[in-house]
């Protein structure tokens, strides 16, 4: 059998890792993004000079050839049902033929569609002049490095994880940064009042000009070869800037899913086992969409491909995600949560830590006493002891009493005093 | 809570360390590693031209050791400076991880009081110049027969707590330390080399090769030299035993080669010379007898192991990039393992460069 993988980030990797763990199939990768698989958290940390791009490759290059996952770097232009002349209908149902954008054809048995996401824009005038950029794609990087050259200022606009990012890696290339953030506090529809409050003047005392609950209007590009010249915000102010990254979020890749003939909508429609509409072709990670939604996390798309391979391979049955966790850094502030933090969060449904010097908060929040999630910003917490806790329906007391066992701090860190 | 609270000094960042041509081999980077092979060349072998700057520390060494500075007294006060100041540097950069600080501290500590000053004073009081610090087989001839019985069965005190204190370290604490810190007791918190490395080496981490070709060649190398060591110390001690035996001749030749060739060659002008090329270990990673011994019961008896949390590795290989062992980390911690590997010195850095909070150093 020969499965083709569309897309080399983190989900369609890992399924080809896991596929070739757990069978002896042909597999071949297809990305246009780049030749080998990187890892994209990683890509802020080459714009900040931090590792290079070599370093962000988690594989050496001889890891392929050695574990026969044959690697194409093309674009797939097309992917039809096959039409072999040897049976009787002329058709074989589930066997498809991909076509490359250089030509090459190539025949496969199950396709896995793992395109991931691109920049969700708003059609906002300007947003195509040169100096306005996402920050999300490999080619983004190399966009980068053209336009922070000899630039002072610039624009990042949205108020998430992608947005802090550029905004610390534009504000570490010397630019001086201005934030526009839709709502009253940065991040401030995941975090409660308190968490949200100290990352929002965190990332001011950066230097970065934070301005709360304010959009962007449009771009204005400047006289001279039309580059982007400055912004117009929601409340009609005019900010200067020769870098605009547009962080609004993404939304999922499936232009080449609809052309195949795929049933979409906002992603490519699954089912609990990673099935599209057609046969032998699956979604996964950013471009996958459940009846219940998209998955668009880094963890999620890595426990996709490893499901996926399952499904697959062993006939395995419904994915079923674990309890929720992610992590990010805000500049110097690491966060990390697991479970259910409602962002309406206070007294009442939660108890609340935190200390200054250095920044530190936790967050149990619970219902009715049963906790529900646990999220630190400047602490490390165990993701198993706080699971466990999660899953076990832990009361309030009990964490509150063995939140030391949860913390995952260097050793001498300051103990957490709940 | 003003704006000044909430600043965490960027301590730890590595802003532009990928484009400085100091930190990645650079024409400067060369350069510096020329200078410094070739003051190890010259303290080692041509030490005429260093003649005049030894003199200068003539007022100091009278002061410590009552004689005047050779090039040893030269090259042991530029080393302890380079700890210092770098030292400093080190405490700066890491200032919000205590671990950091204590580390480097007590490193500073360990190089100024065992490795300068207590020897200088040992040789003040025409007592034997011993390193309290360096133990077999990193300093192979302190278990040497002469050396040994010379030292216990001295009716001085102070000789006979030396040659207690090699055998007592030698053979009880760094298999006990080991089992339950790892080999980071020695390696991050105790060594010369170490404190060495861990100072003035610092800036230089990145370059360490990642390779899984690399890792090879250092089992072979790592090994080989502690089987040489091993074999000097038998001719020795055969030589010792049994005098008369044809090898006896061949055992003090077998130790000058060894001296000349990994005490010399590799420890010093390899070891510290190629610093700002492969990074700070290049001799504890490559040829340390003491790190072989170490990282075997690191590896196969200890406790010590850096653990892995959970899922929450974004594989972005800031770890493996600042590792300067040269362990590719992100391979466990993106499959979610703990690491558990002969040469990992516990320096504690890829914890600390994580960004997601996912690596963490546990004595279990």
């Amino acid at each position: 059998m020969r499965i083709v993988i569309i897309g080399n980030g983190v989900a369609g990797i890992t399924a080809a890792r896991y596929l070739r763990k757990l069978s002896d199939h042909e597999i071949i990768v297809v990305s246009e993004e780049a030749p080998y698989h990187f890892s994209r958290p990683a890509m802020m940390y080459v714009s900040m000079g931090h590792m290079t791009y070599d370093n962000t490759k988690p594989y050496e290059d001889w890891f392929w050839k050695k574990n026969r996952i044959e690697l194409v770097h093309d674009a797939v232009s097309a992917i039809a049902p096959s039409f072999s002349s040897g049976d009787e209908e002329g058709f074989s149902p589930g066997k498809y033929v991909v076509a490359m954008l250089r030509g090459e054809t190539i025949d496969a048995d199950t396709i896995i569609f793992a395109t991931g996401s691109e920049p969700a824009w708003f059609g906002w005038t300007g947003e195509h002049l040169p100096g306005v950029q996402a920050y999300v794609h490999k080619s983004d990087l190399e966009a980068l490095e053209r336009n922070v050259q000899g630039a002072r200022n610039a624009v990042v606009v949205g108020g998430g994880l992608i947005g802090v990012e550029a905004a610390e890696v534009l504000h570490a290339r010397g630019l001086h940064v201005t934030m526009l953030v839709r709502e009253s506090g940065f991040y401030r529809r995941v975090f409660p009042a308190e968490e949200s409050d100290i990352i929002t003047k965190h990332i001011a005392a950066q230097g970065i000009d934070l301005r709360l609950s304010t959009e962007l209007d449009r771009i204005v590009g400047g006289e001279n070869g039309g580059r982007v010249d400055h912004v117009i915000t929601s409340s009609g102010e005019r900010i200067q800037a020769d870098v605009v990254i547009l962080a609004t979020g993404v939304k999922p890749t499936i232009d080449l899913a609809k052309q195949s003939g795929l049933n979409t909508d906002r992603g490519i429609l699954i089912n609990d086992r990673f099935e599209t509409s057609l046969p032998n072709v699956f979604a996964i990670g950013d471009c996958a969409q459940f009846e219940h939604g998209v998955e668009q996390l880094w963890y999620t798309a890595r426990a996709h491909g490893e499901h996926v391979a399952r499904v697959i391979i062993e006939g395995a049955g419904p994915y079923v995600r674990g309890t929720y966790f992610n992590s990010a850094k805000f500049f110097e502030l690491e966060w990390q949560v697991y479970g259910e933090i409602p962002a309406d969060s206070d007294s009442t449904t939660s108890e609340y830590w935190s200390e200054l010097q250095p920044i530190r908060c936790l967050r149990i929040a619970h219902r009715n006493g049963v906790v529900i999630g646990i999220h630190g910003i400047g602490v490390r917490l165990r993701q198993d002891v706080c699971t466990t806790w999660i899953d076990a329906g832990a009361t309030i007391e009990v964490v509150r009493k063995n939140i030391q066992s949860a913390v995952f701090d260097p050793e001498f860190t300051r103990k957490v005093t709940v | 809570m003003n704006y000044i609270e909430l600043t965490v000094p960027d301590s730890m960042r590595n802003h532009g360390t990928m484009w400085s041509r100091w930190k990645s081999r650079g024409v400067p980077a060369y350069l510096l590693a020329l200078l410094l092979t070739g003051f190890y060349v010259l303290v080692y072998w041509f030490p005429e031209p260093l003649a005049p700057l030894a003199s200068l520390l003539d007022p100091l060494a009278q002061l410590l050791r009552g004689s005047a500075a050779d090039r040893w007294f030269l090259y042991g006060t530029v080393y302890t400076i380079a700890v210092f100041v770098m030292g400093a540097r080190m405490l700066l950069r890491y200032r919000t991880q205590r671990y950091h600080v204590y580390r480097t501290l007590t490193l500073m500590t360990v190089q100024l009081m065992m490795s300068y000053l207590i020897p200088a004073l040992l040789a003040r009081m025409g007592s034997k110049e011993f390193y309290f610090s360096y133990f077999w087989p990193l300093k192979p001839e302190y278990l040497f027969p002469s050396n040994i019985s010379a030292l216990v069965q001295s009716d001085n005190g102070l000789l006979m707590f030396m040659g207690f204190w090699t055998i007592t370290m030698t053979v009880v604490a760094t298999p006990v330390l080991t089992y339950f810190y790892g080999k980071r007791w020695y390696c991050s918190w105790v060594c010369g080399c170490g404190a060495l490395a861990e100072t003035a080496g610092d800036p230089f981490r990145q370059n360490s090769d990642k390779t899984l070709s690399a890792w090879k060649i250092e089992r072979w190398m790592v090994h080989s030299v502690l089987a040489s060591v091993v074999s000097v110390t038998g001719l020795i001690w055969w030589a010792n035993v049994d005098p008369a035996s044809p090898i006896a001749p061949y055992a003090q030749d077998a130790n000058k080669v060894y001296g000349f060739l990994i005490g010399s060659v590799f420890s010093g002008v390899i070891g510290v010379g190629f610093y700002p090329l492969m990074g700070a270990r290049v001799w504890c990673r490559f040829g340390c007898p003491m790190a072989a011994v170490l990282g075997l019961i690191q590896k196969y008896a200890s406790r010590f192991r850096i653990t892995t949390n959970g899922s929450q590795c974004i594989s972005c290989g800031n770890c493996s990039t600042y590792c300067e062992m040269g362990i590719d980390v992100r391979a466990y911690a993106q499959r979610g393992e703990d690491i558990k590997r002969a040469s990992c010195v516990g320096c504690g850095v890829c914890a600390t460069v994580c960004p997601r909070g996912v690596l963490k150093l546990e004595n279990h």
